[in-house]
């Protein structure tokens, strides 16, 4: 199993990333973002956490200009698995290969904390190892977090079962810090290779670091490769 | 040479938050009378053209292309 991480300028996720991964037994490469090419032996490629390019202009915005985004785009078309973490969330939706926005947070503050979030839909390969309505707990650090899509994006999303998690309290119901759209932490493309979160499970892999519930989401992907 | 100023603000129908918080403040200031704020960027380009129709067009495509999210934002386009 062998995972991609892209590096840009502000990407600040990469090292964890790659540990997390690495932890779970697969090997693991950062690539610059000015490579224009991804490794072929590439069984998932994540795209990490940070504030690519300083978060200018908007997030994710600029980063999707990036050489190494060619690449990206077709290996996504080509079925290959993507997943975006936080700003690499960010930099799918800019990109068009994942649906929605994130806008700034309706608190207009940067949050900074665990949270709890529920499985909405396990029927893809990254939750495959959860259940429906489980609820996990994952760190999420944010500005702009909160996720938009108009109604009738949304309908599809929900008609596609599109939706991987939710934010939630402790016991599943909806608690929503940012203001994102039906609560929405996290959705996949309709072929469901391509996912995205604003939540961390890559900083939920110990228990003395307060969780290690993102050992079960990333496992998914071990066992799909 | 022209310069165009764009404008680039959240669509009507999605929730700006920053603008909701500036409204906020305006009233405890007792600004009283304002019905609605909306925040926006401005920014302003120096193209090295005279033709205003192609400058128009280049404009368009930066705004689709990354100037604006199409997808909550929208654009407008001042040439001078």
């Amino acid at each position: 199993m062998k995972v991609t991480i892209l590096q840009f300028p502000g990407t600040n996720c990469e090292y964890d990333t790659q540990h997390a991964f690495e932890q779970l037994g697969a090997t693991t490469e950062i690539v610059w973002h000015k490579e224009e090419s991804i490794p072929s032996d590439t069984n998932l490629l994540v795209v990490a956490g940070g504030f690519s390019y300083g978060d200018y202009l908007r997030s994710g915005a600029i980063a999707k200009f990036s050489p190494v985004m060619k690449a990206v785009k077709a290996y996504a078309e080509n079925g290959g698995k993507v997943l975006g973490i936080c700003n690499g969330f960010q930099v799918l939706t800019e990109s068009g290969l994942l649906p929605g926005a994130l806008k700034r947070n309706d608190g207009l503050h940067f949050i900074s904390k665990h949270h709890h979030l529920k499985v909405e839909n396990n029927d893809n390969i990254f939750l495959e190892e959860l259940n429906n309505g489980d609820v996990v707990n994952i760190p999420i650090a944010h500005h702009d977090g909160n996720y938009y899509i108009d109604n009738a994006g949304l309908a599809e999303l929900q008609a596609n079962k599109q939706i991987l998690l939710t934010y939630t309290d402790a016991d599943g119901s909806v608690k929503n810090p940012n203001g994102s759209v039906e609560s929405i932490a996290g959705v996949c493309n309709k072929e469901k290779n391509v996912f995205g979160l604003m939540p961390h499970p890559e900083r939920a892999m110990e228990l003395i670091l307060g969780s290690d519930d993102g050992k079960a989401m990333l496992q998914g992907f071990m066992k799909s490769c | 040479m022209i310069t165009a100023i764009v404008n680039v603000s959240l669509k009507a129908g999605v929730l700006d938050s920053q603008g909701k918080a500036v409204h906020h403040a305006l009233d405890s200031l007792h600004f009283n009378g304002v019905s609605d704020v909306r925040v926006g960027k401005q920014i302003v380009l120096k193209l090295d053209t005279d033709d205003k129709a192609q400058a128009m067009k280049d404009v368009e495509k930066m705004c689709e292309e990354i100037l604006a999210n199409t997808v909550i934002e929208d654009y407008k386009i001042e040439l001078i």
